[in-house]
């Protein structure tokens, strides 16, 4: 296929993955794992280390054969497909740079493989490092660049050969935090520009929520909520979601008939399997009201102030000893809130995830 | 260079007093060692160049490494000898560790084992283990020295295979086949243009201990019989030792130079990877401004 022609259908291709199975001798890395990425989409793969993410990840790439199950990219079936003919970028964790290669040489070694004349090749890796900011570095060996930029210059070397999904398997993971949010922006930025379907595997929740369109959520070697990030932030579909994604804290509940008592507000539960009687609310720290009280259940343990939104942590009465409540409050609220300080606690919502204690 | 400020920040600490007698320490060892490597080489120099007749110098005892057949053949046969070891060793050991590497890492225990076998069998047991073999390879080759590489590799098998290891673990060959196959190599691609690439220290390190090793062997020659440099070396000794001891200090110098060159080699592969933290700290530090007497 030329470059021309594949140019033309740059703008993503459907990648489904059907009912994939991993067994390691007893262990299954992956549990019927089913997951399709719309054309031009960036799907985040995030869970736990262990939990088959990256293992699916390989799957996709070729890297690693499914026991059960089909890899399906624009339409055809390419489960029995080698790595080297399935035509995927892919972005390493960290140190997966030719070291005997400049950067502009290692952007054009897929295009060099490729059999691309040289004049192309080099004007093609000149335009992937400029996309990514570092045209002034082509011809830097990958030892004198920092992690972030080889980071990059793998991105570009990458989207060079214009794959028909890109993958990306941790790679902000080995970057300080500064670089990181940096690179993630980066990243974002990049595949809005080219198009390109894309899996991007991670642990790190914030990273997930900020750069998908969509976040698959992912526990055992199953996919347990895929979904955008603001609805997995939202209405998480069951308690590991809830606790992985974003911050919960644990109170104390009495469950009647899908209803749920909860810091004295009658609320409904969102996951009605849960058994009446004492249960536990998962509830976001913006969903906490704190009010000053000297009656109060609760006390003031420490107040964060970090602008516009700030932390207070808390002790209550209800909760067990040694564990804390994390409340999210605006500015204007905080006030008359020190350590110390006697409160009481309520509910700024009206429906919350009840699990068992 | 001011006399003044010069005399009133160094001082005579007694951190300075030390240093000097680490100094004075490190001057006597080297010297000393310098001393234990240089007076037989030297020696033999002497040696191998004094004319008896005249009590003058003479090249003619070197003249004869070259104008003497027997032994300017020798030379030849250990020299052919020694590109053949490489040879064989290169193709036999590097795509195996590699492979092992990516694709059978169970295999990676039996194969450091068998690779330093050698090590633990005297070459004495080996040879007369080894000598239907070499009645054989004779049977197929013919009656020439050069049979003797086949058995030189399982010689220099240990020493090939530490430091291609060295050189194997010290890049991440799994990543980097991985990289290199996402971007649509194949196996043979991934091995010459990109692990291949990345040994060449390694290579080297262990094609110039190979061909040291053969050069210095003796008793697989000897005993099968054939007239490598250190069979005739030895021969020699016999009939003129001034010819013998040229050849032996030949054969030294020139393995030294072998390992002056894989240092330049390896130091200069550093020092590029290096140039970029090097470039850094001098734009930082730059020169320090002399102090002059008037600035004082």
């Amino acid at each position: 296929m030329t470059t021309t022609a594949r140019a033309a259908e740059r703008t993503g291709v459907e990648v489904r993955l059907e009912g994939l199975e991993r067994h390691y001798g007893a262990t299954r890395a992956l549990d019927g794992l089913d997951l399709t990425l719309h054309p031009g989409e960036l799907v985040a793969l995030l869970g736990p280390s262990g939990c088959g993410k990256t293992t699916a990840l390989r799957i996709l790439a070729g890297l690693d054969e499914p026991t059960v199950g089909r890899v399906v990219v624009g339409g055809k079936d390419v489960t029995n497909v080698p790595a080297n003919q399935r035509d995927m970028g892919m972005v390493f964790q960290a140190y997966s740079l030719f070291p005997h290669l400049t950067a502009q040489d290692n952007v054009e070694f897929g295009l060099r493989l490729r059999k691309v004349d040289r004049s192309r090749r080099a004007a093609r890796a000149r335009e992937m490092l400029e996309l990514v900011g570092l045209a002034d570095q082509a011809n830097r060996y990958a030892t004198e660049l920092s992690g972030g930029q080889q980071q990059r210059v793998a991105l570009a070397r990458a989207l060079a050969i214009e794959p028909s999904v890109l993958l990306l398997d941790e790679p902000l993971s080995a970057l300080d935090a500064k670089v990181r949010v940096q690179l993630r922006d980066e990243i974002r930025r990049v595949q809005l520009e080219v198009g390109t379907t894309t899996l991007f595997v991670t642990h790190d929740q914030e990273e997930a929520l900020a750069m998908a369109d969509r976040v698959g959520v992912m526990s055992q070697g199953r996919l347990q909520q895929l979904d955008t990030p603001q609805e997995l932030y939202a209405h998480p579909a069951n308690p590991f979601v809830a606790d992985f994604v974003g911050l919960m804290n644990r109170v104390p509940a009495q469950v009647a008939a899908g209803r749920a008592r909860v810091l004295g507000t009658e609320v409904t539960t969102l996951d009605g399997s849960v058994a009446d009687g004492t249960g536990v609310a998962l509830v976001r720290p913006e969903h906490l009201t704190v009010t000053p009280d000297e009656s109060g259940g609760a006390e003031v343990v420490d107040v964060q102030f970090s602008g516009a939104v700030s932390r207070v942590r808390l002790r209550s009465d209800a909760v067990a000893e040694g564990t804390e409540l994390v409340a999210q409050l605006s500015g204007s609220r905080l006030r008359g809130l020190a350590p110390g300080t006697r409160v009481s606690l309520g509910l700024d919502t009206d429906r919350v995830l009840v699990t068992a204690p | 260079m001011g006399p003044v400020s010069g005399t009133v920040t160094r001082g005579t600490s007694p951190q300075r007093a030390a240093r000097r007698r680490l100094t004075v320490f490190r001057v006597v060892v080297l010297g000393l060692v310098g001393l234990f490597f240089v007076v037989p080489l030297v020696s033999m120099l002497d040696f191998s160049t004094r004319s008896f007749r005249t009590g003058g110098r003479t090249g003619a005892a070197w003249a004869k490494l070259v104008t003497d057949p027997q032994l300017s053949g020798a030379i030849v046969t250990s020299l052919v000898l020694a590109v053949l070891t490489v040879v064989l060793m290169v193709v036999l050991l590097v795509p195996t560790m590699i492979w092992v590497r990516l694709r059978v890492p169970w295999a990676a225990r039996p194969l450091e084992f068998l690779c330093l076998l050698p090590l633990t069998v005297p070459p004495l047991v080996i040879v007369v283990g080894l000598k239907n073999v070499v009645l054989w390879l004779n049977y197929l080759f013919g009656d020439t020295p050069y049979v003797l590489a086949l058995l030189y590799v399982v010689l220099v098998l240990p020493y090939a295979y530490r430091a291609l290891d060295a050189g194997l673990s010290a890049i991440d060959v799994t990543t980097l086949a991985e990289a290199a196959r996402s971007l649509g190599a194949g196996w043979a691609t991934v091995i010459v243009r990109v692990v291949v690439p990345n040994l060449t220290t390694a290579l080297l390190s262990a094609a110039f201990i190979s061909i040291a090793l053969v050069l210095g062997e003796f008793t697989f020659a000897s005993l099968l019989n054939y007239d490598t440099l250190q069979v005739a070396i030895n021969l020699q000794a016999k009939s003129d030792a001034q010819e013998s001891i040229a050849a032996s200090l030949a054969s030294i110098l020139f393995a030294a130079v072998l390992l002056v060159v894989l240092s330049v080699v390896s130091g200069g592969r550093r020092r590029r990877s290096a140039s970029a933290s090097a470039r850094t700290t001098a734009v930082t530090t730059g020169t320090p401004a002399p102090t002059t007497p008037a600035q004082a």
